[in-house]
C-alpha cells in the first residue's frame, strides 16, 4: 500500500464517521447558560435573604449598641440594661464545652480511625454518631437535666450547662476529626511504620499534625454552634436573670441567646431594640470565631502540606 | 538541573551485569511456601526463595503478579492491610518473622523500606532523617548521623546548606534519595525498595541505581522493578513472578541475573524478558 492511498483511507473513514455526529453546539450552549443562571439565582437568593436578615437586626439595634450594653448587668429598665453577665456566661460555657468535646471527641475519633477494627460494629457506631448529630438539641437539654443537674447533683450550674453543650457538639467534633484523620495520606503512615514506628508514634508525630487544621476547623465550627444554641440551656440553666459573672464552674449562669430570648419576651418595646443590639454583638463574636478558625487553618496547612 | 558526565550511562541490558558465583552467597532471608490472601482472593501462591546477604535481588514480572506483595511480607507491611493474611515461613536469621513472639516494629527497623512514590515527611530535611533514629532510641550524635546517612544516599552535597528546609521542597529524585537516607538512619540490615524509580526521570533513576550499587557492600537489598533493564543493571539475583492460569501470583524462576537474562530456563521468563509477554 502506498503512502497516498493510506492517507485517503483515513480521510474517507473520518468523513463517514462525522456524519454520525450531530454537534448541536448552539443548543448545548443554551442549556449550559440556563444551568449557570439557575446556580446564580440560588446564590443570589441566599445572599438576599442574609441581607434582609441583617437589615432587620441592624436597623432596630444599631442605635442601642453601646459600650454600656457590653459592660452593664441586666436590669428591669431598658436604658440601664446590659449583657455583661451573658457574655461571660457564654465564654465560660463555650470554652468548657469545647475543651470537653475536644478531648473526648478527638480521643474517640483516633480510636475509631486508627485502632478499632473495621467491622459491622464500628459501622454501627459510626452510623449512630452521625444520627446523634441530628438529634434535636432540646433532647440533649433533657439528658443534661437528668444526668448532670439531678443525678450528679451539679445543679443549674456552669458545669452542668457546659457538659450538656459538650455532649451536643460531640458528634460533630467526632465526625469532623475522623474525616480529617482519614484524609491523611496512607503514604505518610507507611513511611512512618516502615521506619519501625509504633502506632502511637505514627499517630502522634504524623497523623495528628497533618490532620490538625481539619480537626481545629471542626472544633471551632462546633463552638460557633454552641454559642448560638438556646434550647438545651433553657432546660439546664433556666436562670432568667443573673446579675453577676460566673466565678467558678458551680455558679449559675446566663448566656447571650438566653438573654436575647428573655428580652424579646418582655412587653416594653425598648427591650426589643436591646435584643436586636445583643444579636449584633453575638454575630460579631461569631464572626470573630470563624475568622480565627480560618486563620489558624491557613497557618497550619501551610506547615503541613504534602 | 546540571548533570555531571559520570552520571550519564548508556542503558543496556547487559552493560551493568556482574558475574558473581551464586554458590558463594550466604542466605539472609528464606521464604518457604509463602502464600498471601487478600480476603478470599489468593494473591500469591507458594513462593520459595532465598535472598542472599549483601547482594541486590530484583523482583520482576507483569503488573499484579504479587511482586510488591511478597516484598511487603518481608517487613510485615501487609499487617497494615486489614484483609491480608500471610501463610508460610519467612526466615530471617533463622527466625520466622510471622512468629507470634516477633514484634513487627522491630522487624521494620531492621528491614527498612522505600516506597514507589517519594513520601518524605512534611518536616525539615534534617528531621526527615533524624526522626526514625530518634523514635528507635538512637543515643549518639544526631548531626553526625544525619550527615552520614545523607552522604550515603548521595544527597549531602545538594542539601547541606538547607537542612532546615522542608523535605517536600526537593525534586522528586532528591526526595527519593532523602527517603533512602531516612531508611538508612535506623541502621537496617535489609532495605526493601518498591519500584523506587518508577516516578522518576531517567537521570534521577540512574543516580538511585548508582546509589544501590554503593549500598550493596553494607546492606542486603531487594528491589521491585517494572524496568527489566534496571533489574539487569543493578541486581545480582533476579526473581521472575507471573500469574498462574488461576490468576494467582507465582514465582516462575529465580537465579543469577546474568543467567536469567541470557539463558532463562523457563519459556515464560524468556517470553517476558524478550518482550513477548505471555
Amino acid at each position: 500500500m502506498s503512502a497516498g492511498s493510506h492517507v485517503s483511507t483515513i480521510a474517507a473513514t473520518s468523513a463517514s464517521e462525522s456524519t454520525r455526529y450531530e454537534p448541536r453546539v448552539t443548543s448545548r450552549g443554551r442549556i449550559a447558560h440556563v444551568w449557570r443562571g439557575l446556580f446564580f439565582a440560588a446564590t443570589a437568593l441566599a445572599i438576599v435573604l442574609l441581607g434582609m436578615l441583617l437589615w432587620s437586626v441592624v436597623g432596630p439595634g444599631w442605635n442601642w449598641l453601646s459600650w454600656h450594653l457590653i459592660t452593664a448587668m441586666p436590669s428591669r429598665i431598658p436604658a440601664q440594661a446590659g449583657m455583661n453577665s451573658a457574655i461571660w456566661g457564654s465564654i465560660w460555657i463555650v470554652s468548657i464545652s469545647a475543651i470537653f468535646a475536644f478531648i473526648v471527641g478527638l480521643g474517640c475519633a483516633i480510636y475509631l480511625e486508627e485502632y478499632a477494627p473495621q467491622n459491622r460494629w464500628t459501622d454501627f457506631i459510626q452510623t449512630n454518631i452521625s444520627n446523634l448529630a441530628g438529634v434535636p438539641s432540646i433532647v440533649y437539654g433533657l439528658l443534661g437535666l437528668v444526668i448532670f443537674v439531678d443525678w450528679l447533683g451539679m445543679g443549674r450550674s456552669v458545669i452542668a450547662g457546659a457538659l450538656t453543650m459538650g455532649l451536643l457538639i460531640l458528634p460533630v467534633v467526632v465526625i469532623s476529626s475522623r474525616e480529617a484523620i482519614r484524609a491523611v495520606p496512607l503514604s505518610l503512615r507507611q513511611a512512618s511504620y516502615g521506619l519501625g514506628a509504633t502506632k502511637w508514634q505514627t499517630v502522634r508525630s504524623h497523623v495528628l499534625p497533618s490532620a490538625f487544621p481539619g480537626i481545629l476547623t471542626g472544633i471551632i465550627l462546633s463552638m460557633s454552634r454552641a454559642i448560638g444554641e438556646t434550647a438545651p440551656l433553657i432546660v439546664v440553666g433556666g436562670a432568667s436573670q443573673v446579675l453577676f459573672r460566673p466565678t467558678s464552674i458551680f455558679d449559675p449562669f446566663m448566656v447571650m441567646p438566653l438573654q436575647i430570648y428573655n428580652w424579646t419576651s418582655r412587653p416594653q418595646k425598648d427591650f426589643e431594640h436591646l435584643a436586636a443590639a445583643a444579636i449584633i454583638v453575638l454575630m460579631v463574636i461569631l464572626l470573630l470565631f470563624n475568622s480565627v478558625a480560618i486563620l489558624l487553618r491557613q497557618h497550619y496547612s501551610k506547615k503541613t502540606r504534602w | 538541573m546540571a548533570v555531571e558526565a559520570k552520571d550519564v550511562r548508556i542503558p543496556s541490558v547487559t552493560a551493568g551485569m556482574k558475574a558473581v558465583a551464586e554458590s558463594a552467597n550466604e542466605t539472609l532471608i528464606d521464604l518457604n511456601a509463602l502464600n498471601v490472601y487478600y480476603g478470599s482472593f489468593h494473591a500469591v501462591s507458594n513462593v520459595n526463595l532465598s535472598i542472599p546477604k549483601n547482594k541486590i535481588t530484583a523482583f520482576i514480572g507483569p503488573s499484579g503478579c504479587g511482586k510488591s506483595t511478597v516484598l511487603r511480607c518481608i517487613n510485615r507491611m501487609n499487617d497494615l492491610v486489614p484483609s491480608a493474611r500471610v501463610e508460610g515461613q519467612i526466615l530471617y536469621h533463622g527466625t520466622d518473622l510471622n512468629g507470634s513472639n516477633v514484634d513487627p516494629v522491630e522487624v521494620r527497623r531492621r528491614i527498612g523500606m522505600v516506597f514507589q512514590r517519594p513520601n518524605p515527611f512534611p518536616k525539615s530535611i534534617f528531621d526527615n532523617v533524624a526522626w526514625g533514629a530518634k523514635i528507635n532510641g538512637y543515643k549518639g550524635n544526631m548531626t553526625e548521623l544525619v550527615e552520614r546517612c545523607l552522604r550515603q544516599a548521595a544527597l549531602w552535597d545538594e542539601v547541606k546548606d538547607k537542612l532546615k528546609e522542608s523535605g517536600l521542597s526537593l525534586s522528586g529524585g532528591q526526595q527519593q534519595r532523602l527517603c533512602i537516607a531516612r531508611a538508612l538512619a535506623t541502621s537496617p540490615e535489609v532495605i526493601l525498595l518498591d519500584e523506587p524509580a518508577s516516578a522518576l526521570d531517567p537521570i534521577s533513576t540512574l543516580k538511585i541505581e548508582d546509589l544501590l550499587r554503593e549500598l550493596e557492600a553494607n546492606y542486603t537489598i531487594v528491589i521491585v522493578t517494572h524496568n527489566m533493564q534496571q533489574a539487569a543493571r543493578v541486581s545480582d539475583q533476579t526473581v521472575f513472578y507471573s500469574l498462574s492460569d488461576t490468576r494467582q501470583g507465582i514465582l516462575v524462576e529465580s537465579g543469577q541475573t546474568q543467567r536469567i537474562f541470557t539463558n532463562p530456563s523457563d519459556p515464560r521468563t524468556e517470553a517476558y524478558i524478550t518482550g513477548r509477554f505471555g
